[in-house]
């Protein structure tokens, strides 16, 4: 037995001492939320578009069956251990992953989160896919486009006290007082609660209560979907203008067949490529990680790294007739 | 039992624990050569920390399934004793102590329910764990809904992150190590052990025998509650988290690791040692397939795989023995 064990170890000594050949690859990891899931998917088609930029480079893509920060975990335990260069992360929970990304950090791998963030200390930077300022403006610059900068409009929110629809509201508000839209004006705010028929019965009521309305912004998906509804079974198609932020595979049809011209998302590719991209460069050191650094980011252009390390990568995705078909596949 | 210097070679080589350590050799011997990072002292210390949770229980698991029984709850105990946590952490501000208290109690008390309604009501142990299955998680989704508890306690942090002293070596592996031998000793040196066996092998002739089956059964449900409570304690810990799909899915895994360490499923045999080696075997798999990136779907086929070998190989081999046995017997 003794020999036997003897020869077992000098086998996996050998084997061990034979395999360890150095990788001159620089390895990014992909963490996502989990598997199966064709926004992440997405998301890296996007970082594989991104590593085609060098021949030095390559993606790992890897995540959890189940969305759990424990398997999330277990993952980046592995890729410590196989010294990759980076990791971007989307994080099933912010603080539970804080101790492994900080264990990470201090074998020198550089750890970004993406999309869905891990909280300040356990990353470098934090990229979101839009912000409250990008999101409120857009919504009213592609609303005005489509009624001619002239005529009442209404929002279509979530609930009352939803933090992301008010702050984004706000910025709405803060674009209408541009000269541009000095023609328009916004008549009401209701709130849909984010349920399919409460905000069908808003929309409805915003058709009775006024007759003039040219167009409505729903921000939120689950408003913009019932509102298209809600136009179609009355006939206002064409006669009121929708837009919002909505998810392409559900509002296909009603960009199709023109209800909702246009609308906007982020786009999981693009924030796939963006976090791929600063990782590489972070790895390279052309990116420092800086408050206030502005990064250069391949097709993306220029992203400002703001207040608590987060940066915000674009203004939404639009989505028309002409891409509405490619991304409904994805999410 | 017959004495081990008696047996012939063959048998020795046939026995279940042997195969599963040339497996465990072989399994080390083909990662190492796949992975230059997987025979690495640190590497292999810090990935206990991902599968200690899951080894306590399936000591436990060990003793149910001896008995013939299945407790498929485990896993939303370890949820719902987390969400009990979670809540005292945050609304009462309870220390450490009191926290592991909650965590102990919760596990015991809804484990003990499970016995009771097994061994009183009479329902078999596979219905009332599939209800507890569903039942434990649903109710930490109704008291968390998307909600996440991250307000623990520093000192918390310790015993699901912290080291043995200055070593490398993790708390969570020296609570198991511990746990191992204890169960190790009551099922091998005592007349509860024994009595497990007899149970497994008839519970008709046990009982003729004068063995309280109920009473030994529903102490097995209690027990596995208590350490699924524990496993919850040091899972929390380790993440600093609750959230409703805590360990989701692992109560699949902690049954392939008992079928897989040679407990036969239709309860009767088993052995602590194959039940060890199994537990390191499949966490440093998870660990190897990790290294070289698997896809989490493949490493579930790999499992599932194992499952099947586990639940069909000992049972042939003891057909085998049996067969030559009976053969040498006629002769």
């Amino acid at each position: 037995m003794k020999k036997l064990l003897m020869v077992l170890m000098a086998v996996i000594l050998v084997v061990g001492m034979v395999s360890s050949g150095a990788l001159a690859k620089v390895r990014i990891a992909m963490v996502v939320k989990n598997l199966g899931n064709a926004f992440f998917e997405a998301c890296r088609d996007g970082g594989l578009e991104a590593i085609g930029l060098g021949e030095d480079i390559e993606l790992i893509f890897r995540g959890p069956i189940t969305p759990t920060a424990e398997g999330q975990i277990e993952i980046i335990d592995s890729l410590i251990a196989q010294k990759v260069e980076a990791i971007a992360i989307s994080a099933n929970d912010p603080t539970a992953l804080v101790p492994i990304a900080r264990t990470a950090m201090a074998a020198g791998i550089k750890v970004i989160s993406f999309d869905s963030g891990i909280a300040e200390g356990g990353r470098i930077l934090q990229l979101d896919p839009s912000g409250p300022e990008f999101i409120g403006r857009q919504q009213v610059q592609i609303i005005a486009e489509m009624i001619g900068y002239k005529g009442e409009i209404a929002i279509l929110s979530a609930t009352s006290q939803a933090t992301n629809q008010n702050i984004w509201i706000g910025w709405m508000e803060e674009e209408l007082k541009e000269p541009a839209y000095k023609d328009m004006k916004l008549v009401a705010t209701v709130y849909g609660d984010d349920l399919s028929d409460k905000s069908y019965r808003e929309a409805m009521g915003l058709f009775k209560s006024y007759p003039n309305l040219k167009g409505i912004i729903s921000p939120t998906t689950v408003g913009v979907a019932a509102t298209g509804k809600a136009l179609e079974d009355e006939g206002l198609s064409g006669v009121i203008e929708l837009t919002g932020l909505g998810l392409p595979s559900e509002m296909k049809q009603y960009i199709l067949n023109g209800t909702c011209k246009k609308m906007a998302l982020w786009n999981p590719i693009e924030l796939g490529y963006s976090a791929t991209y600063i990782a590489y460069k972070l790895v390279t050191g052309e990116i420092k990680g800086e408050v206030g650094e502005v990064m250069s980011v391949g097709k993306m252009g220029d992203i400002t790294i703001g207040e608590g390390g987060t940066a915000v990568m674009a203004e939404p995705y639009v989505f028309d007739k002409s891409n509405i078909e490619k991304f409904a596949a994805i999410y | 039992m017959n004495s081990t210097r008696k047996m012939p070679i063959w048998r020795i080589l046939m026995q279940w624990e042997v195969i599963l350590f040339f497996m465990f050799v072989a399994m080390i011997v083909v990662n190492s050569s796949l992975s230059p990072y997987f025979l690495d002292s640190n590497n292999i210390l810090r990935t206990t920390f991902n599968f200690m949770e899951k080894a306590i229980i399936v000591l436990p698991m060990m003793f149910i399934i001896i008995c013939g029984d299945i407790d498929i709850s485990v896993a939303g105990i370890i949820a719902l004793a987390s969400s009990f946590m979670g809540l005292a952490s945050q609304h009462l501000g309870v220390g450490t102590p009191a926290l592991i208290f909650i965590g102990l109690l919760t596990g015991l008390s809804v484990g003990a329910l499970n016995g009771l309604i097994i061994t009183k009501i009479g329902v078999p142990a596979i219905a009332v764990t599939l209800a507890g299955f569903f039942l434990f998680r649903g109710i930490a989704y109704a008291m968390l809904g998307d909600m996440a508890v991250t307000t623990y306690p520093e000192s918390f942090a310790y015993l699901g992150q912290g080291y043995i002293g200055n070593t490398r070596v993790p708390f969570e592996l020296v609570v198991f190590i511990i746990l191992a031998i204890i169960f190790g000793i009551v099922l091998h040196k005592t007349t509860y052990g024994l009595n497990l066996f007899a149970i497994g092998n008839n519970s008709t002739a046990a009982r003729f025998f004068g063995i309280n089956v109920n009473r030994i059964r529903f102490f097995n449900f209690a027990l596995i509650g208590l350490l699924s409570g524990l496993a919850s304690v040091l899972l929390t810990s380790r993440i600093g988290s609750t959230r409703p799909n805590i360990a989701s899915g692992w109560e699949l895994e902690i049954i392939v690791i008992v079928v897989l360490g040679g407990v036969s499923i239709f309860g009767g045999a088993g052995n602590i040692l194959g039940v060890v080696i199994s537990i390191f075997m499949v966490g440093l798999a998870r660990f190897g397939m990790g290294l070289i990136n698997v896809p989490g779907i493949v490493m579930n086929i790999v499992m599932g795989f194992l499952l099947l070998i586990a639940v069909l190989l000992p049972g042939s081999l003891r057909q085998l023995q049996s067969k030559i046995l009976t053969k040498q017997q006629q002769r």
